[in-house]
């Protein structure tokens, strides 16, 4: 089948460029078999059969390059599919679970809420500023496409230490694109986190995480159903960049990966095509819209007729392109960002082009609606692939790898031995000058947090918080995870990360509401690494189930290694919680002097003297090298439960004035915190001495938040914490002598200025990166 | 009082401009699209923040090029009240209604926090209801904020009372010539800041300073309406 226009432009090309970028001559489906192209795809040889006895003939060279990417790991979720289905996912505030682009909540009022998640770490790691760029660009199209307008951002970041020049050169690089692309479109970046771990070296973790508002009625699904509709491809032109991005996803060593494979993002596209998007789906005449993502036309295609059951032909002659010549094999695997496919209502185009002219943008029709169940590509009269939907998508393989639990799991020793520091206060010094526990005010200085005029909690407490327009109710937004914890203990990391989510937005004065989940591994063809996902996703299973946050949407990232070693076991849980009104809203920092201090949650575990060093951060400062050869503490989902109620409750009755949770860093750090950002001191005791002190000072137990109580109310705050049978220690007062100063059974530990405390926590990372 | 936003392609503080105007005076106020051509029907125009065109060639280079712009000279010249903030103070300057340029911040990075700000000229339309030398917090969220204007044009400004706010001393976060923040043309009707008093009009969102200037331009407007 000779392609006419496929041929002009590649003429001066050698034949062998062209084979291995698919232009000039297209190969037949004999020469893809013969010459073993599917295997470049990244197919194997199993997948390659099963293809051939699905369609009961030898695929195409276009239908080849469709079913790698809807194959890959990054679009079928083979490897992690069966895992994920076990996430509890209901609850009576969910509007839309899992399976669409992003997960939707109610919150009352006829509001809903549309958050999710999504991992860049591949481009990243190839291409930092464009990798990050378009991953925010990504999880923001995910949110408007459900007709949701976007109003906040959140990033979980994770690089490697900052004493490598390649890593400060990721750092920057993802923290400007990321800025660069919010800052732009408008909508604020209020929180997120940034873990330094020499594990992330040249793998970078950018997770980013888009939430939007909604009004129940408004909601749009990706469904491309009734037979004759219209199919429209919206936004930008389609160009060559970004061809095989999910299958590079989807393969091991970033430097392996090509350039080429990452994209460019527009923020300024993407603002025009977020207000047509919003425009049309208001005018009712959508029946579905679809994000063009990993695997662009490809996937968002696909998927919209698997969700309808239908089938779609499309005329990629029809598709506006960037550059001369593109096939039919480059139009359907582009990546080209800042588009949409949309399904109009037969006779309703122009309402589309009508829009989209007034914002400067196309909206060409490239195919209709069938009912044959069948995805036909067409290249004007020219068939490229003829595939059936439920090929592509439900047939995809879905497989049971092997998991293993790794010998190291059970060799690790249940309580490192530190020589105790004569001065803790120097300790805590330097352990807030550690890029992982010190202020992130250099990466959120970057980001415009208040445009919108919403943010009411801005970067740096516990949670962000954003208000609801027109309502006295508010968002708490937070993004957590732990990945040495995880990587030391699979099941009780993974609890621990939702439990550190929910614990921050309890805090901020908010009920929790549902999570979004994105999940970094390693190559999970390693059975190691698989026993870290399945125990991990398990243990986040079992926390959302205590604490009632349903999964409502997600992303998995695998084959994050690089040279041979695999990243810790890192799932980030992206969390949403409402305030019923904004008068509850609470924040991190002290807020006077002469306050009561109180610590809820037990200081110490049940088992009594069991460290909490193991895996803190304490740990791999003192002792880098045996960082990883203990036991992290254990979790009680039951004790945080309880703990929750307690904060949330007393935050109800106005009880306290100010609440922080203790966790990387421990709660020396937690207090060092509260008095830093409050620019208050205090006078607090602590009990005990040797390796216990140094446990509860710097160990990462969590389950305990530190809250600030007016004395008038601290017998009301006792007497509630004795009916929810959680402990409440009084550990004494702020001051007005700006001086942090901690005792235990009589001994000065710590004696230290505020502007001391802030000055190591809040310049640390702005010395690494000058 | 009747007020103009005029929303560009890649203005993202429109929206936040008529919310402030409608918190702080009770006033409604139009979005107008960047292809309208007359302003006549308004007493106040703002350009507001974002980044028109994408700013991908030099902020505000190509948005004052928009149809908009003439009408916006127009009604300048016949003494209406203009505010560019932020992005809008870069068309301003981009179109000559404002004296002087704005470059990137020296730091090269772009900068988003509440800043401290002198009031250098207490006796504009625009911010009589502030005290002169009073020092506000204001937001600023940009990346090209750092203002030039070379030695005599700064010179004939300090002498026409044009500059209007400063960065608090030690404070310039851009590398601003004369820690400058804010300027007015000679006549005094066309401000120009890069500061967003939009973001700062009730406590909650950090500070309510800003919320005096659009105070201030409903009285000055309101003396003017009496007078006519």
């Amino acid at each position: 089948m000779p392609s006419g226009e496929a041929q002009i432009g590649n003429a001066g090309q050698s034949e062998r460029e062209a084979s291995t970028e698919a232009a000039m001559e297209e190969p037949t489906a004999a020469q893809v078999k013969e010459r073993g192209l599917y295997r470049s795809f990244g197919l194997t040889d199993d997948e390659y059969e099963r293809i051939v006895s699905l369609l009961g003939r030898q695929p195409g060279y276009v239908e080849t390059g469709i079913f790698s990417v809807m194959w890959s790991e990054h679009c079928s979720y083979k490897s992690s599919r069966k895992v994920l289905r076990r996430f509890p996912t209901a609850g009576p505030q969910v509007l839309q679970g899992p399976g669409e682009n992003a997960g939707i909540v109610d919150i009352g009022d006829g509001l809903a809420v549309a958050f999710k998640i999504e991992s860049h770490n591949h481009p990243t790691a190839i291409e930092p500023y464009q990798g990050a760029a378009t991953g925010v660009g990504g999880i923001i199209r995910d949110v408007f496409t459900m007709g949701a307008r976007p109003v906040a951002l959140l990033n979980s970041l994770r690089f490697g230490a900052l004493d490598q020049a390649r890593n400060r050169y990721l750092f920057a690089q993802s923290v400007a694109g990321i800025g660069g692309y919010g800052n732009c479109i408008g909508i604020p970046t209020v929180g997120g986190e940034v873990v330094f771990d020499e594990r992330y070296d040249h793998n970078p973790l950018v997770n980013a995480m888009c939430v939007g508002l909604i009004e129940h009625g408004q909601i749009a699904t990706g469904t491309a159903s009734g037979v004759g509709n219209p199919v429209l491809v919206v936004g930008a032109k389609t160009g060559r960049d970004g061809i095989h991005g999910a299958t590079f996803a989807s393969a091991e060593d970033p430097h392996a990966k090509e350039r080429s494979a990452v994209q460019v993002g527009d923020p300024f596209m993407e603002k025009l095509l977020l207000e047509a998007c919003l425009e049309l789906i208001a005018t009712g005449k959508v029946v579905g819209i679809q994000d063009m993502g990993a695997a662009g036309l490809t996937s968002s295609s696909a998927e919209m007729a698997s969700r309808a059951g239908s089938g779609l032909t499309l005329d990629v002659s029809r598709v506006p392109c960037r550059e001369a010549a593109m096939t039919p094999y480059e139009i359907m695997l582009s990546e080209s960002q800042e588009r949409m496919l949309v399904v109009m209502t037969k006779g309703e185009e122009h309402v589309a082009q009508e829009v989209f002219q007034k914002w400067g943008l196309e909206a060409s029709v490239i195919g209709t609606v069938t009912d044959d169940g069948l995805l036909r590509i067409r290249e004007g009269d020219r068939v490229a692939a003829e595939i059936p939907v439920t090929a592509l998508v439900d047939e995809a393989p879905v497989l049971d790898r092997p998991a293993t639990r790794p010998p190291y799991l059970d060799e690790l020793l249940a309580e490192p031995k530190l020589t105790e520091p004569e001065d803790y206060g120097q300790d805590l010094l330097r352990l807030l000058a550690r890029p992982t526990i010190a202020s992130k005010e250099w990466v959120y200085r970057q980001y415009d947090s208040m445009v919108r005029t919403e943010t009411f909690v801005r970067p740096g407490s516990d949670a962000a918080v954003i208000g609801v327009p027109g309502t006295r109710k508010a968002l708490a937004l937070t993004t957590d995870g732990n990945g040495r914890h995880v990587y030391l203990d699979p099941y009780a990391g993974g609890a621990r990360a939702v439990a550190e989510a929910a614990r921050n937005l309890v805090c901020s004065g908010a009920r929790p509401l549902a999570v979004t989940d994105c999940l970094n591994y390693g190559n999970p063809e390693k059975p190691e690494v698989f026993y870290q996902f399945e125990q991990s996703a398990a243990g986040m299973s079992a926390a959302c189930e205590t604490l009632r946050t349903p999964v409502i949407s997600g992303n998995v990232s695998f084959y994050n290694e690089s040279h041979g070693v695999d990243i810790y076991p890192t799932p980030v849980v992206g969390m949403v919680g409402l305030i019923e009104d904004l008068a509850l809203i609470t924040t991190s920092e002290w807020k006077g002097a002469g306050h009561d201090v109180y610590v809820l949650g037990a200081l110490s575990d049940s088992a009594g003297s069991r460290s909490r060093l193991g895996g803190s951060e304490y740990l791999a400062m003192r002792d880098p090298a045996n960082a990883l050869r203990y036991a992290p503490p254990p979790l009680d989902l039951d004790a945080e439960a309880a703990l929750q109620r307690l904060c949330a409750e007393a935050i109800r009755r106005r009880l306290i004035v100010s609440a922080h949770d203790v966790s990387d860093g421990g709660m020396l750090t937690a207090f060092a915190e509260c008095a830093a950002a409050g620019d208050l001191g205090a006078d607090l005791n602590l009990a005990g001495d040797g390796q216990a002190l140094m446990s509860l000072c710097f160990g990462e137990g969590t389950s305990q938040i530190v809250v600030e109580v007016e004395p008038a109310n601290a017998a009301a705050l006792e007497d509630l914490a004795a009916q929810l049978t959680v402990s409440a220690v009084r550990c004494g007062m702020t001051n007005s002598d700006g001086a942090l100063r901690v005792s235990a059974a009589g001994r000065a530990i710590v004696n230290i200025d505020v502007a001391a405390l802030r000055e190591s926590w809040q310049g640390a990372i702005a010395s690494w990166m000058q | 009082m009747r007020c103009a936003v005029v929303q560009f392609p890649g203005s993202n503080c429109d929206m936040d401009a008529v919310k402030a105007i409608n918190h702080a005076i009770g006033e409604s106020a139009d979005i107008v699209w960047h292809t309208v051509a007359s302003l006549e029907a308004y007493d106040l125009i703002i350009l507001p923040g974002g980044f028109a065109y994408g700013d991908y060639l030099r902020a505000g280079a190509i948005a004052r090029f928009s149809a908009v712009m003439e009408a916006v000279a127009h009604e300048a010249e016949r003494g209406k009240w203009v505010m560019g903030i932020c992005n809008g103070f870069q068309v301003l300057t981009e179109g000559g209604l404002l004296p002087g340029a704005l470059r990137r911040n020296e730091s090269l990075q772009f900068r988003s926090e509440i800043a401290t700000l002198e009031v250098v000229n207490a006796e504009t339309a625009f911010t009589r209801h502030y005290r002169a030398g009073e020092t506000i917090r204001i937001p600023i969220a940009h990346g090209e904020g750092n203002y030039y204007a070379d030695e005599q044009t700064l010179l004939r400004m300090r002498e026409r009372g044009q500059i209007v706010f400063r960065y608090a001393r030690e404070h310039n976060p851009n590398g601003s010539v004369d820690d400058i923040a804010g300027v007015i043309n000679e006549r005094g009707n066309v401000l120009g800041m890069m500061p967003h008093p939009e973001r700062a009009v009730h406590e909650r969102l950090g500070s309510a300073d800003g919320a005096r200037l659009f105070t201030a331009i409903f009285e000055s407007w309101r003396e003017a309406y009496a007078k006519r």
